[in-house]
C-alpha cells in the first residue's frame, strides 16, 4: 500500500473521518456493489459499519446471498480484521408507523391508515415525505449511541453508515430534505425531524459518492450530479470508476491502432512464432479488433478526462468477469483498500 | 441461431406499419435504436416523427434537439432520401398542460395548472411520463401528419412501467382516498375501518400539513370535470397500441438482467394481445469476420502466454489477449441469449454489435439502423 498522503493512488483517503456515504450514479452502474465493497472495506480496521438500502429492491441480500432483509439491522458479513457490516432494508411505510407511534403513540390509527392505503397515498402525494423518513432511518443510525439517548457521550452505535442512495437523476431532491418537506407540516415533529437529518447531510463528515462507468451517459449524469450537490452545499466524495477493463496496448501502440496504422507484417510474424495457422489472413481479422479496442480505449479516456474535470478523486474498480458473487465482492473491496479507502 | 430474425426494413416498409414502440429496461439502448428506427425509415421514403424521452446530449443535439420543447423539428437529411425525418423531445409537463387546457375551460384550466399539488403531479409523480408519451403518441397519431412515428419509452427501472403506469395515475386520480379527502363525509366503507374518519383526516393533516391537504382537495374539486375526458383519452390511445398499426420492439442488452426484464415484458404483450415484432438485443459482441472467426479463446491465450514467456511480439501478446476476451464474451452472451429466448422461439430477434464508441450523430444512428436490418 502507498505511503503517500495525497497521491493520486489514494483517492480513499477522502472517507477518512466520514460517518455518513451516500453512494449514487446513473442507474445499474454498480451503486449496490460499490456501497456493500464500501461498507466492507470501511469495516476492515475492525469497525462496525451499518448498509443501508432505500430503494425497497433487496438488492443487498441478493449481492450477498442472504435471505431478504427484514426492516430490522441484521449482522450480514464479518470482515477479516474482525470488523462487521450490518444491514437494514430502510421502508417508507414502516418508517412511517414508527414515527406515528413515537410522536403521536397512534398505532391503532396507523394500523387503519394502512389499510386504508394511506400511507402509500401520503408518500405517493408528497414525495418528499417518503424520502425524509428514508434519510431519517440512516441519519438515526449515524447518531445513535450505545447506551442510547441516556448516555449522550457513549461511543457511536456505528462507526460509519453505507447508504445505497437513489440514482443521480433523484439524488438532489433526495438529499435536499428541507426543501422537500417545504411543503408539508411547517412546524412541529415532521418539520424538527426533517431539520435534524439535514444537519447530519450537511455535516463535514457526511460524503457523497459517485459511481460511474468510462461512458458518456453515466459519466454526463455523474457530472451534472456533482454540480447539482455542491451546489447544496454538500460534501463530495470520491468518483468511483467501476468496470474499468485494462488497456492491452502500449501507448505508441493504442495511438498507431485508433489510426488505423497497424503493422501487419509484424502481427503476422508473431502469430507464425506462435505456430498459428493461416498466420496472413488472421493478422487482418485481429487487426480489426484491435482498432476497435484503441477506439474505445481512446473513447474512455475521454471520459475519464472529462470525470477528473470536476476535481474528485478517483478510485477504479477493475472490470469482473462473470457478474460480482462473493469472491468478487472481497476482491472489490480489497481494491478499495488499496486505493486508500478505510474509517 | 434459434430464432428467426427480425427483418426491420420490411417492417418500417410496410406501409400499413403506423407505430413502432421501443421498449426495453433503462439503458440498454431504447432511444438509440428509436432514432435509428426513424432514420432508417425516413431514408427509406418514410414521413417519419420520432418522439424521444432523455436522449443523451449529444445525440440530441446531432438531430437538432437543443431543447426540449415538445414540437417535432425536421432533421436535415442528406440529398437522395426519398422521406422526411422530425424528432422532438417529450416535455411531460408541457404536453400535461396542454390536455388539461382542452378539456377545461380557460378558467379551470387556470386554477388547475396553478395549483402546487398539480405542479408535483405534472413534473414528478411516477408515472406522468409514461401517460405523457402515449399522450404525445395519441396527438401525433390524430394529427395525421406522418405515416410513421416510433416512441422511444421513459427510462423506467421495469420496461412493464410504460403500459401500466398510465393506469396506475388513472387509478390514483380517481381513488377512493381522493375522493374521500375532497369530500370527507362520513361513508359506509371508511366507518368500518375502525378509526374514526376524522382521526384519519387528522393524522394525515398533521404528517402532510393542511396546506397540502387543502391543495389537493381545490385540484381534485377543479379536475374533476376534465377527469372523464382524461380517462376516456388515455384508454383510447391504450387500445391504438393494440391496433394492427402498432409493433412493439423490445429492446434488450446482452445481461441477464436486462434479459430477463425483456421476457418478462415479451409475455406481457402477448397476454395484452399488443403486436410483437422482435427482439433486438443491443451492443452484443460478435465473432470477427475473417480468420479470427476460427481461432478459439483458449488457443489464442495459450499461444498469447507462449509468446509473453519468450519475451517475443508484444503487439501479437496482446492483439491474441483481446481476441481471448472478445470470443468469451461472445460466448457467455450467446448463452444467455440462447437461455433467455428459449420460451420465445416464435419471437424473432437481430442482434446490434456494441460499437468502440458512443452513438452521437447521425452516421452513427445509420450504422445501428444497418444493423438493425441486418447488414
Ligand atoms: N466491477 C464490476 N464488474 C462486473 N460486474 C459488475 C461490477 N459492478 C457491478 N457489476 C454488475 O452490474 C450489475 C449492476 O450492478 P448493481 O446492481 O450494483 O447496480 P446499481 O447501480 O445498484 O443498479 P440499480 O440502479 O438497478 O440499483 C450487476 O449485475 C452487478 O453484478
Ligand atoms: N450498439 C451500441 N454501441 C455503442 N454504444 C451504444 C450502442 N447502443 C447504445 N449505445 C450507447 O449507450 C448509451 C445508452 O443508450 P440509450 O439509447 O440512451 O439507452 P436507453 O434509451 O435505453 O436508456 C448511449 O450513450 C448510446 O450512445
Ligand atoms: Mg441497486
Ligand atoms: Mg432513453
Amino acid at each position: 500500500m502507498s505511503e503517500h498522503e495525497h497521491g493520486p493512488r489514494e483517492p480513499g483517503r477522502t472517507c477518512a473521518g466520514a460517518r455518513l456515504h451516500i453512494v449514487t450514479g446513473k442507474g445499474g452502474t454498480g451503486k449496490t456493489t460499490v456501497a456493500a465493497a464500501l461498507a466492507r472495506a470501511l469495516a476492515s480496521d475492525g469497525g462496525r459499519v451499518l448498509l443501508v438500502e432505500v430503494e425497497g429492491r433487496q438488492g443487498v441480500s441478493t449481492l450477498f446471498g442472504v435471505p431478504p432483509l427484514p426492516y430490522e439491522e441484521r449482522e450480514i458479513d464479518s470482515v477479516p480484521g474482525g470488523g462487521s457490516v450490518f444491514a437494514l432494508a430502510a421502508d417508507a411505510e414502516a418508517a412511517l408507523m414508527e414515527y406515528l407511534e413515537m410522536f403521536y403513540g397512534i398505532r391503532r390509527a396507523g394500523q387503519a391508515l394502512t389499510r386504508l392505503g394511506a400511507v402509500d397515498f401520503a408518500t405517493t402525494i408528497a414525495p418528499g415525505l417518503r424520502d425524509v423518513l428514508l434519510t431519517g432511518k440512516a441519519t438515526e443510525a449515524v447518531r445513535r449511541r450505545e447506551g442510547g439517548r441516556r448516555r449522550p457521550e457513549g461511543p457511536f452505535r456505528y462507526d460509519a453508515v453505507v447508504m445505497d442512495a437513489p440514482p443521480t437523476g433523484r439524488i438532489g431532491r433526495f438529499l435536499n430534505v428541507n426543501s422537500e418537506v417545504a411543503g408539508l407540516a411547517r412546524v412541529g415533529p415532521i418539520r424538527n425531524h426533517a431539520d435534524r437529518v439535514m444537519e447530519v447531510i450537511r455535516s463535514e463528515r457526511t460524503r457523497v459518492h459517485f459511481v460511474s462507468l468510462l461512458e458518456e451517459m453515466p459519466a454526463q449524469e455523474t457530472r451534472d450530479g456533482i454540480a447539482e450537490i455542491s451546489d447544496l452545499g454538500l460534501r463530495v466524495g470520491m468518483v468511483v470508476v467501476n468496470m474499468v477493463r485494462p488497456s492491452l496496448l502500449s501507448e505508441a501502440g493504442l495511438a498507431a491502432a485508433a489510426a488505423g496504422e497497424i503493422d501487419l507484417e509484424a502481427l503476422a510474424t508473431g502469430l507464425k512464432a506462435a505456430r498459428l495457422d493461416d498466420a496472413d489472413a488472421l493478422s487482418v481479422s485481429l487487426a480489426r479488433e484491435v482498432t476497435a479496442h484503441a477506439l474505445r480505449v481512446r473513447l474512455e479516456r475521454r471520459v475519464r478526462g472529462e470525470l477528473a474535470d470536476t476535481g474528485a478523486p478517483m478510485l477504479d474498480l477493475p472490470l469482473v468477469e462473470g457478474g460480482v458473487g462473493r469472491a468478487a465482492l472481497e476482491a472489490l473491496t480489497r481494491r478499495m483498500i488499496e486505493q486508500g479507502v478505510r474509517l | 441461431m434459434s430464432a428467426e430474425r427480425l427483418d426491420v426494413d420490411a417492417l418500417l416498409d410496410d406501409p400499413s406499419t403506423r407505430i413502432v414502440v421501443c421498449c426495453g429496461a433503462g439503458g440498454v439502448g431504447k432511444t438509440t435504436t428509436a432514432a435509428a428506427l426513424g432514420l432508417r425509415a425516413a431514408e427509406r421514403g418514410r414521413r417519419t416523427v420520432v418522439i424521444t424521452v432523455d436522449p443523451a446530449r449529444r445525440l440530441a443535439q446531432s438531430m437538432g434537439l437543443a431543447s426540449l420543447d415538445d414540437t417535432p423539428r425536421p432533421v436535415p437529411l442528406p440529398e437522395g432520401a426519398t422521406g422526411s425525418m422530425h424528432a422532438m423531445m417529450l416535455d411531460m409537463k408541457r404536453t400535461f398542460d396542454q390536455v388539461v387546457e382542452e378539456h377545461a375551460d380557460p378558467e379551470r384550466a387556470r386554477q388547475i395548472l396553478a395549483n402546487p399539488f398539480y405542479q408535483t403531479l405534472s413534473t414528478s409523480f411516477s408515472g406522468t411520463q409514461e401517460y405523457m408519451a402515449m399522450e404525445k403518441l395519441g396527438q401525433l397519431r390524430q394529427s395525421g401528419e406522418w405515416d410513421l412515428i416510433v416512441v422511444d419509452t421513459p427510462p423506467s427501472r421495469s420496461a412493464l412501467d410504460f403500459l401500466d403506469a398510465p393506469k396506475r395515475l388513472g387509478r390514483f386520480l380517481d381513488g377512493r382516498l381522493v375522493r374521500f379527502l375532497s369530500a370527507p363525509a362520513p361513508s359506509g366503507a371508511f366507518r368500518l375501518l375502525g378509526a374514526g374518519v376524522g382521526l384519519v383526516t387528522s393524522i394525515l393533516g398533521k404528517v402532510l400539513g393542511t396546506q397540502l391537504l387543502n391543495d389537493l382537495r381545490a385540484f381534485v374539486t377543479a379536475f374533476d370535470t376534465v377527469f372523464g375526458g382524461f380517462q376516456e383519452r388515455a384508454e383510447r390511445t391504450y387500445r391504438l397500441l393494440q391496433a394492427p398499426g402498432t409493433a412493439f420492439v423490445v429492446v434488450a442488452a446482452p445481461e441477464t438482467d436486462a434479459l430477463r426484464e425483456a421476457s418478462y415484458f415479451m409475455r406481457r404483450l402477448a397476454t395484452d394481445a399488443m403486436p410483437l415484432a422482435g427482439l433486438v438485443i443491443n451492443r452484443t459482441h460478435p465473432l470477427p469476420e475473417g480468420a479470427g472467426s476460427a481461432l478459439d479463446a483458449d488457443t489464442a491465450s495459450a499461444s498469447a502466454d507462449a509468446l509473453a514467456a519468450a519475451g517475443e511480439h508484444p503487439e501479437t501478446v496482446a492483439a491474441l489477449r483481446l481476441h481471448a476476451d472478445l470470443v468469451r464474451t461472445h460466448l457467455r452472451e450467446r448463452e444467455l441469449r440462447d437461455r433467455s429466448t428459449a420460451d420465445h422461439r416464435e419471437v424473432p430477434v437481430v442482434e446490434v454489435p456494441a460499437l468502440p464508441e458512443d452513438v452521437h450523430d447521425l452516421d452513427g444512428l445509420r450504422g445501428i439502423g444497418r444493423a438493425l436490418a441486418g447488414g
